[in-house]
């Protein structure tokens, strides 16, 4: 159990990159044949404002399609020529969604970096005639305004915003590996300072509307309004349309200034940023944070750093220049398309592919009210379901129900949520001792101990209580589902639920099947985990399923590379260096020495020699001498509360020492070391495809990034072995199978791949 | 017919304040139609057999007056006690022959938390009799009084008063957090070292008073914000909302000069002069209305300081007795007190899932529309048998929602469960004394005031059944059916 919390712990930069993604959703482009009926762009006149409509009809969101900016341009037009015409607003017509940012297929259906370039100056045209239209143009904003969607709201005069939960703002292209490139490097800094603008595109999170205002991106606020006499968001959008027509004709009328009286702080800012050197002194600073961040392995970053410099250093015209073009480079990046590739990858394990469940659960419970079981808690009392919490000692469920509270307190301390909506939410927690109450449970979450025979004991009390409709889900990292079930008198509703810790930041789940569970129990699973906002890989049964199995051969090979005399701190840069958030033998201290040696004891005894590596017995002396990694404040290294840096733990020299091997200097150059390790997690990934335990390449780079941080530019072990090259990769693992032996031999799909260069995961 | 004059309400933008006035004296001197009416009710009366009858004999209240002004240096205590000897002087009321004193607050005096007690005690009422304050944001007197109705019903007591108080002139403003506990750990202390740390640990920071909240502890808006919203999510415009108004005070000052508020009582203030008269009561012009800027959401909102109730101080008092205690004690009631609700939001239609408290807060202003259809109900009457409507008014934008939301059929079947609307009410019958927008609302007060001025009016325009609803924040409110004593 403790074993997932690192796990989670190593992912958590990429959650956290991540989480804007969820909000765009993707759409399959079709060409509508009918040019003359607009169908996704419309306008009326009111008054004299003109009131323009966006609404794709083919999606839940709207996107800058092709079709969406034709017709954009032509309303644009008839607006312009329309003497009757003071002003317009631009408005969605979908409740929650403004644009939702530019249609990603449409970057990707071309081919050279010249095509995504042409693509970025037609969009900044477009925008720049919005800028300038001498008929001011509001942008009336409800839900996500993101990505192009924020580029075209910039270029409008005006901007009012409903200070709804959905609405957000945001410049997320960097998290796709590109950079915002219909004008945004250039008007942001403009408009809400050169520091403002870089954390905005450099991070791609997404603002709410109060902080949009506070930042000087939206002018205005609309308060979303409650039922009356149409629905609240039907009469929301109405009223947002009202206020936003009021601002046109207010500007129009000379009623509303564009030129905002500047406060004292930001005249003083505008001095200090007008001087050249302490701009220079930003770029610097600002490139030296992004390298230390990315290690100089994701490029959009530094290309956005590079056009917002031109467009101030040099001028509009380099700056849109640089914009365009730096665009179009990034469009043509192995990392661009790894992201996206994760986009899309998420989109899909954001859906559930089983269907929907028979009955919704509405009662869950869970058992253990450990890291685990309380963060499983967490997530899920604040979705509407109801959530019993049971541990066997008081202390252990005062802990539990502690964390719950420290995790709603805490997004009330950022004012996510209200103390109100925390104390709401928890009273939908139950902690208890006993087993009152679960024959009303839909779903029963269980995360005790690891160890097969507490497991047992607690499948068979538990169902002795609960009807039997209930599901039966075990959060285990490594025991085979099977095993478990085979204590239960209704296997068809035992399932895996694995989720990694701290839940609440993780947002992998790995469900995982036998060929017992039934396909309702899988639905109700997957439900109950997109409820809690998860991603969600569902895999087949076995030794360590996915993720843990492919995490155990790589920290056999860390622990090897430790005996061969690899500094702890050294064999960190070089996995980090790799693209790892995570060094391996950090990793290791967050999963738990002890936990480490027990799946690599177990997963050893299920597949044999080639899980061997680095001897189980450094990690056993280790434990033995109380280095149980970060727990126990001594591990790799030594852990002092309170302080960051850490540093290597003196003792360990001695097992090492006790252990030593010598390096073949053959395999033991820098890359060699990063291959080791990054080789055998691939090979164990694609085993698991060609085992049948995995679905499809998808799921695998999904889980391995999201689970396991395996390097988000690199896009997953698939996408990575389409990328490199699996011919080289084999061609690699061979030199090492002849030191080390089948550690390293490649597995029969990999060599097919290696074989057949057409042969791709991904198409 | 209610949806009618409600057009025709809206439709007139230029609205002469006379119209109002028209309506006023129209249904004044309609009082014999309005007699013939009786006899097409739904019901006759609604006494029932074996259930006690409940009368109101009295209701008084001391002038309300802006916060700030003439009450300034009073304690809350003071005005309840001037509302008390008020209504003992008007009742001859001997000072031992009540069986229970309820009041109602809002803000409390933290030195008089059982204002009830405090202020009985001191308008000379006997020691022997028991004194509760209740709470409940704006009904708090209509909870004063139900509870009192409870008393009477349930057999324990015969004779109640009832009442509230509100003093916006001084509100407990208080230390920080942080301050208060540095100081209660002063008070546990032992040594001087002990002290000198705990004085020594004081910054800055620890003297920030903490104001009284404005905002609703739990959904955090803040009731101004909520009525701009409510008024916008039923369209509701500035027009209609400063319209509103202006006949609120219009007809307030009417019924001032005619001497209709017969329910004020004059209070000497000690170190001031006597005070008779309300001194909110501005009837202004629809231009002047117009200049206003918007409140609380700014600069879009309707709701300005001219269409909301204003910062009050006042106290009531009502003295309700069994109808047999009353006639035994020769005394005249004034009405019968009947069906009375008070509700809250039903958790299926409001309580979303999960975001319960942005939801919630927009049901604030909101109860007189679930209210009314419910007490009306429970009465078995119906809109039209209703002669005299008394809603408080808060704001004029929530009061224009709520009758929005009453006249609609989309409204009653998505948010209350009923197959079609109940109808809003007949402006002629509607608030014709004025309401909280022009006499002002001390919260804790507004109740009592509410209940004897539709005993009144029944009186005085001769009508039989009276509907009195008021919103409370929290998304509370009381509805509460009157019946005319037969003269």
């Amino acid at each position: 159990m403790a074993g997932v919390r690192s796990l989670g712990a190593l992912s958590r930069i990429t959650a956290k990159r991540y989480n804007v993604l969820s909000d765009i959703s993707c759409r399959t482009f079709s060409v509508a044949p009918a040019m003359s009926a607009r169908t996704h762009v419309n306008y009326e006149v009111k008054e004299d404002v003109a009131v323009i409509r966006m609404n794709d009809p083919t999606s839940k969101v709207n996107t800058l399609s092709v079709q969406m900016q034709n017709e954009m341009i032509e309303v644009f037009n008839e607006v312009l020529a329309n003497d009757a015409v003071q002003s317009a607003v631009l408005i969605s017509s979908k409740p929650g969604c403004f644009i939702a940012g530019a249609d990603i297929n449409m970057i990707q259906a071309c081919n050279t970096s010249e095509e995504v370039t042409k693509l970025s100056q037609e969009g900044q045209k477009m925008f720049a005639r919005i800028e300038k239209s001498p008929k001011p143009i509001v942008a009336a904003i409800n839900g996500p305004c993101l990505g192009g969607g924020l580029e075209f709201a910039i270029a409008c005069q005006y901007r009012v915003a409903t200070k709804s939960k959905k609405t957000v703002l945001g410049t997320p292209e960097v998290m796709l590996g590109l950079l915002p490139g219909a004008g945004g490097t250039q008007r942001l800094p403009k408009m809400v300072g050169i520091p403002g603008a870089f954390d905005m595109m450099l991070t791609g999170r997404n603002i709410r509307a109060d902080k949009a205002k506070k930042m000087g991106l939206v002018h205005q606020l609309v308060d979303p309004l409650g039922p009356g006499l149409k629905s609240p968001e039907e009469r929301t959008i109405e009223y947002l349309e009202e206020v936003a027509i009021q601002c046109a004709k207010g500007i129009v009328n000379k009623k509303i200034s564009l030129t905002k009286e500047k406060g004292m702080m930001q005249k003083v800012q505008d001095y200090v940023m007008g001087i050249e050197f302490v701009r220079q002194q930003i770029y610097k600073t600002v490139t030296a944070k992004v390298m230390k961040m990315s290690k100089g392995l994701y490029p959009a970053p530094l290309k956005i750093i590079e056009s917002v410099k031109a467009g101030l250093e040099q001028g509009p015209d380099s700056g849109y220049l640089a914009e365009a073009q730096n665009f179009g480079k990034l469009a043509m990046t192995s990392e661009s398309n790894a992201l996206i590739g994760l986009y899309h990858g998420q989109v899909a394990c954001k859906k559930n592919r089983f269907g929907v469940p028979e009955r919704p659960v509405k009662n869950l419970a869970i058992l253990g009210a450990g890291l685990m079981g309380a963060g499983i808690a967490q997530v899920t009392v604040d979705k509407g379901i109801h959530t019993v919490l049971k541990d066997t000692t008081v202390e252990g469920l005062s802990r539990g129900q502690q964390q719950v509270y420290k995790g709603l307190n805490d997004k009330t301390k950022k004012k996510t949520i209200t103390s109100f909506e925390r104390d709401f939410t928890l009273a939908s927690l139950t902690g208890q001792l006993d087993y009152s109450g679960f024959e009303k449970a839909d779903m029963v979450i269980e995360a005790v101990f690891e160890d097969l025979n507490i497991k047992h004991r607690v499948i068979k009390e538990v169902e002795a209580v609960i009807p039997p409709h209930c599901i039966f889900a075990t959060n285990t990292s490594a025991l085979p589902i099977k095993d478990i079930a085979a204590a239960s008198i209704r296997p068809e509703k035992v399932i895996g639920m694995h989720y990694f810790s701290p839940v609440d930041k993780m947002q992998l789940l790995e469900i995982i099947t036998t060929d017992k569970t039934s396909k309702d129990t899988t639905a109700s699973a997957v439900a109950v985990g997109l409820k809690q906002g998860k991603v969600i890989i569902v895999v087949g049964d076995g030794p360590g399923f996915y993720t843990t199995r492919c995490l155990a051969p790589m920290l056999a090979e860390a622990v090897r590379l430790l005996q061969e005399g690899v500094d702890p701190k050294k064999l960190d840069a070089l996995t980090t260096g790799f693209g790892f958030p995570v060094g391996a033998a950090t990793l290791a201290d967050e999963v738990g020495i002890d936990v480490a040696a027990h799946v690599a004891e177990d997963l050893g005894k299920a597949f044999g020699s080639r899980f061997g590596g680095g001897n189980v017995e450094v990690l056993k002396t280790m434990v033995e001498k109380g280095f149980k990694g970060r727990k126990s404040g001594k591990g790799c290294y030594v852990y002092t509360p309170g302080l960051k840096s850490k540093d290597v733990n003196p003792d360990i020299e001695d097992v090492l020492e006790k252990y030593k091997l010598t390096p073949n200097p053959l395999v033991s150059s820098d890359s060699d070391v990063q291959y080791r390790l990054v080789s055998r997690f691939v090979n164990e990934a694609v085993m698991c495809l060609q085992e049948g335990i995995l679905n499809g390449p998808v799921e695998g780079d999904i889980g391995a990034v999201f689970g396991l941080g395996f390097p988000p530019c690199l896009g997953g072990p698939f996408r990575f072995v389409d990328t490199f090259g699996a011919n080289k990769l084999v061609e690699k693992m061979k030199r090492y199978e002849e030191v080390y032996g089948n550690h390293f031999t490649p597995c029969q799909l990999l060599l097919d791949h290696a074989k057949d260069s057409s042969k791709r995961f991904h198409k | 017919m209610a949806s009618m004059l409600m057009n025709s309400l809206r439709c007139c933008p230029p609205v002469n304040p006379a119209w109002a006035v028209q309506y006023a004296t129209r249904s004044l001197s309609t009082s014999v139609q309005l007699h013939a009416q009786v006899q097409t009710k739904s019901k006759k009366t609604l006494a029932k057999p074996g259930v006690k009858n409940i009368v109101l004999v009295e209701g008084v209240r001391t002038p309300f007056l802006l916060s700030g002004t003439t009450y300034a240096d009073l304690m809350p205590h003071d005005l309840a006690r001037a509302a008390l000897q008020g209504l003992l002087h008007k009742t001859s009321l001997p000072k031992d022959a009540v069986d229970y004193i309820i009041y109602g607050t809002v803000i409390q005096e933290v030195k008089t938390s059982n204002v009830a007690r405090e202020a009985s005690l001191g308008a000379g009422f006997s020691d022997k009799i028991p004194s509760h304050t209740v709470t409940m944001a704006c009904i708090s007197s209509n909870v004063a009084m139900t509870t009192g109705v409870g008393l009477i019903t349930a057999g324990q007591c015969d004779t109640i008063v009832a009442g509230g108080v509100e003093f916006m002139s001084d509100v407990p403003i208080r230390h920080s957090r942080k301050m208060r506990k540095t100081m209660l750990a002063l008070n546990r202390a032992k040594t001087l070292g002990q002290r000198l740390s705990l004085i020594g640990s004081i910054r800055m920071a620890h003297l920030t008073p903490e104001l009284p909240a404005v905002a609703e502890f739990s959904t955090a808006e803040t009731m101004g914000h909520s009525a701009d919203r409510l008024a916008a999510a039923f369209g509701v415009t500035r027009l209609e909302q400063d319209e509103f108004a202006l006949r609120s005070h219009t007809l307030a000052k009417q019924a001032q000069d005619a001497g209709l508020l017969s329910d004020v009582i004059s209070f000497k203030v000690p170190g001031r002069d006597t005070v008779a008269k309300d001194n909110g009561i501005r009837p202004s012009s629809m231009e002047q209305l117009a200049k206003l800027k918007p409140a609380f959401i700014k600069p879009h909102g309707t709701v300005t300081a001219a269409n909301s109730s204003f910062l009050t101080d006042g106290a009531s008092a009502v003295l309700i007795m069994s109808e047999e205690k009353a006639l035994a004690m020769g005394y005249k009631p004034k009405a019968y007190l009947r069906y009375s609700v008070i509700l809250t939001p039903k958790t299926s239609c409001c309580l979303g899932d999960y975001s319960s408290s942005m939801v919630m807060s927009l049901f604030l202003l909101f109860r007189p529309a679930y209210g009314t259809p419910k007490v009306l109900a429970r009465a078995g009457l119906t809109m039209d048998d209703i002669d005299v409507f008394e809603f408080h008014e808060a704001f004029a934008g929530q009061i224009m929602a709520n009758l929005k939301a009453l006249d609609s059929d989309w409204f009653a079947q998505t948010y209350m469960g009923r197959k079609a609307k109940v109808g809003a009410p007949a402006m002629e019958k509607f608030n014709l004394w004025g309401g909280s927008l022009s006499l002002g609302h001390p919260f804790g007060a507004t109740g009592c005031r509410l209940v004897t001025t539709v005993a009144h009016r029944l009186l005085k325009e001769g009508g039989q059944y009276g509907l009195v609803a008021a919103c409370a924040a929290g998304g509370q409110g009381h509805a509460m059916v009157i019946e005319a004593y037969p003269q």
